[in-house]
């Protein structure tokens, strides 16, 4: 056939797939049905079988060019063509360029009398004489059960069916086939699946009121395949499973930068925000100001001209808008400025696969940089956990894949939480900042830190978290032997220190007087010593030196008293000699 | 193509009083099989039996002519379809059960039963 996909290993012969053009389809089954072989499309009633066949020979007509016949046993061509014209299937004009042959097989029961041996030869040839008609290469019935209603021998039917399925693969049409889910079985016969290349399970559950389409792949011989149950949609463009169920862990990683719209938790974050493209998550019970952050980043976004798109769970746009104009974040001008979107539903408006399908179009609408969801818990409310939990993967897979930072809220219950999220979601967050309340001193503040935050040295501080006119601002806390204080009690922490710090420099002053004053008192005793010792010096002076004039004296005296003596070996002081004869005399 | 392998247009009298005119009856087969020489051979001989002089048969062959299938909806091989008197009726198999051919061609039911016939138990 014209369309393969899985033609690399030509030699080895590998199954070949025939893309069905059904979005998301495709990738679940990489990359289509078996080409050439039959499929089974089995589910309860209403649960989107013969949409499925038929958008299957719609797409392949359209997209594939490959034309299609529809054997409808339970519809006529007429009620068919009205009924897919709401989706944008105009069969009439397929019909009229021979690309789809709708072919209604009336059985009634109750004309049909079965007297001896029979086959369903003649159904054959009707089908082959169709497919030959238009060369057709795809080909719909629809539904099995119906056929084989009108027909009561079980052995004879057993064997047509199987005759049927041979019967395709030998015309080499793709081929779906649309069964009856069974009482206990996939199908009625609980033949039709063993016989078919491929099953594919729809199903229709109504789970709170709130009704899930889902899709599962059976089994598809020769084949690798997506074995979980996908949610699916029908709208008015048709059949999607989800397109974003199939992406794997392969997004890209940026290393750019977004700021908080928070100062100081931009710090927090080693002084640069949040990484582009990542998932935050900010978790906190009722009143802690979860929306505000939102609100914050979202301002800082737009300022910066980046567009925003804010789902919005709980409140409406307007009250959002107005909330966030009492901390002082006018958001209304950023939605006239068109770079902020609000997208605000009841969770439980509809279903939670619909819901993703809802913003996952908005978001290729508005090919937003950031995207709030607030909050995602409101999400449980429409599913179970583990739905909310699959649903919010496929949506972050796809928003890290597209690069957009995608900013979450989450209401924990109680205070005890903490740590807890119900969705179990937090593994797929890469920052997750925790808002608290902390009760004590008769009132009740907003802390905040951060759980994690993937690829950066977060800070590991408690802040305290006001939301002032002027927007949040964090706050240091204080830690101390009463515990975390935050508000009137970090005032009046701050009070007390602020008393201490002044009694202490008080103190200090004090005394820097007190010795200044000492050391006055010992520099005046040192000088009254000095002078003191001046005294003394003075005194001793005087007494040496007229100690040293009378030792001159005497020696004089005894010179001349030598001189007068006539004594020899003293040499004669010139002038002296004559005037002086007493010293002689002794 | 219609074959036409009997044709038999007379206006004797038979036993179901309330069937004016001609049986038109069409069988469909696909190819000479020993399954639609069966039923060939079956219709006949009720036909006669039941219908003598009254009836016309009409054997389309779906291998010569496949679009034919659609118009009668055709599915199972071989399949008899009273065309006339109306309701259409359809009965499928190789017409060997003799009784529920009569019941479903409304013969047995209006005047075949008093009539001995063989078949009746």
């Amino acid at each position: 056939m014209a369309e393969t996909t899985t033609s690399e290993i030509p030699a080895l012969e590998i199954l070949q797939k025939c893309p069905s053009g059904i979005k998301g389809l495709d990738e679940i089954t990489s990359g289509g049905l078996p080409l050439g072989r039959p499929t089974l499309v089995c589910g309860g009633t209403g649960c989107g079988k013969t949409l499925l066949a038929m958008e299957f020979l719609v797409r392949g007509t359209t997209e594939y060019d490959e034309p299609g016949v529809f054997m409808s046993f339970e519809e006529k061509s007429e009620e068919l063509t009205k009924n897919f014209a709401s989706l944008g299937f105009d069969l009439n004009e397929l019909v009229a360029r021979e690309k789809l042959l709708l072919d209604y097989v009336h059985i009634e029961r109750s004309e049909i009398e079965e007297t001896g041996e029979y086959d369903l030869e003649g159904l054959f040839i009707r089908m082959g004489h169709a497919i030959d008609s238009i060369g057709a290469k795809r080909v719909a019935i629809d539904t099995i059960e119906t056929l084989f209603s009108g027909f009561s021998n079980e052995v004879t039917l057993r064997s047509e069916l199987r005759r049927l399925f041979r019967f395709l693969k030998g015309k080499g049409v793709t081929a779906v086939i649309t069964g009856e889910q069974g009482e206990r079985t996939l199908t009625r016969f609980g033949l039709e699946e063993y016989v078919a290349d491929c099953v594919i399970f729809l199903s229709h559950q109504v789970a709170n009121q709130i009704a899930t389409r889902r899709l599962r792949i059976v089994k598809y011989r020769g084949s690798a395949h997506g074995t979980n149950e996908y949610p699916f949609l029908l709208d008015e463009q048709g059949f999607s499973v989800m397109p974003i169920s199939s992406i794997g862990l392969d997004h890209p990683a940026s290393v750019d930068r977004v700021s908080t719209g928070i100062p100081r938790l931009d710090t927090m974050l080693e002084g640069k925000g949040y990484y582009r493209g990542s998932s935050i998550l900010v978790t906190g019970s009722a009143g802690t100001g979860k929306s505000s952050i939102a609100a914050h980043f979202v301002d800082a976004a737009c300022r910066r001209g980046e567009r925003c798109l804010y789902f919005a769970f709980e409140e409406s746009r307007n009250q959002i808008i107005r909330n966030m104009r009492s901390i002082g974040l006018d958001l209304g001008q950023w939605v006239d400025q068109g770079v902020l979107e609000f997208r605000n539903s009841r969770p439980t408006l509809y279903g939670l696969e619909m819901h993703l399908v809802v913003m996952h179009r908005a978001i290729e609408e508005f090919r937003p940089a950031i995207v709030v969801i607030d909050p995602i818990s409101n999400l449980l409310s429409a599913a179970s956990e583990m739905e909310v939990r699959s649903m919010l993967s496929r949506l972050i897979d796809y928003l890290k894949m597209e690069e957009i930072t995608a900013f979450c809220t989450a209401l924990t219950v109680g205070g005890a939480a903490g740590e807890r999220t119900e969705e179990g979601m937090s593994s797929l967050m890469d920052s997750w900042i925790l808002l608290q309340s902390l009760e004590g001193a008769g009132e009740r503040n907003r802390s905040l830190y951060i759980l994690k935050s993937r690829g950066m040295q977060h800070s590991n501080q408690v802040r305290e978290f006001c939301l002032t006119d002027n927007g949040a601002k964090l706050r240091d806390v204080y830690v101390g032997s009463g515990g975390v204080l935050a508000g009137a009690g970090r005032m009046a922490q701050e009070a007390r220190e602020k008393a201490e710090a002044l009694e202490r420099s008080q103190e200090i002053e004090c005394k820097q007087r007190d010795l200044e004053r000492k050391k006055a008192l010992v520099e005046a005793r040192i000088a009254a010593l000095r002078i003191g010792f001046q005294s003394e010096e003075d005194e001793l002076e005087r007494a040496i030196s007229r100690g040293k004039l009378q030792s001159e004296v005497v020696a004089q005296d005894n010179l001349d008293m030598g001189r007068a003596r006539d004594a020899d070996a003293m040499p004669p002081p010139e002038g002296n000699t004559s005037t002086n004869g007493k010293g002689g005399g002794r | 193509m219609t074959e036409k392998m009997e044709t038999r247009e007379e206006d004797d009298q038979s036993e179901s009083a309330t069937m004016e005119g001609c049986w038109q009856l069409r069988l469909y087969v696909a190819g000479i099989t020993p399954k639609s020489l069966t039923a060939f051979a079956n219709l006949r001989r009720i036909c006669e039996e039941h219908l003598e002089g009254k009836y016309r048969i009409e054997v389309i062959d779906l291998m010569v002519n496949p679009q034919l299938a659609k118009g009668d909806q055709i599915l199972a091989i071989p399949t008899l379809v009273r065309r006339l008197p109306e309701p259409v009726k359809k009965i499928i198999g190789d017409l060997s059960d003799t009784d529920r051919v009569l019941v479903g061609l409304n013969i047995r039911a209006v005047g075949g039963f008093g009539e001995g016939v063989g078949e009746i138990k």
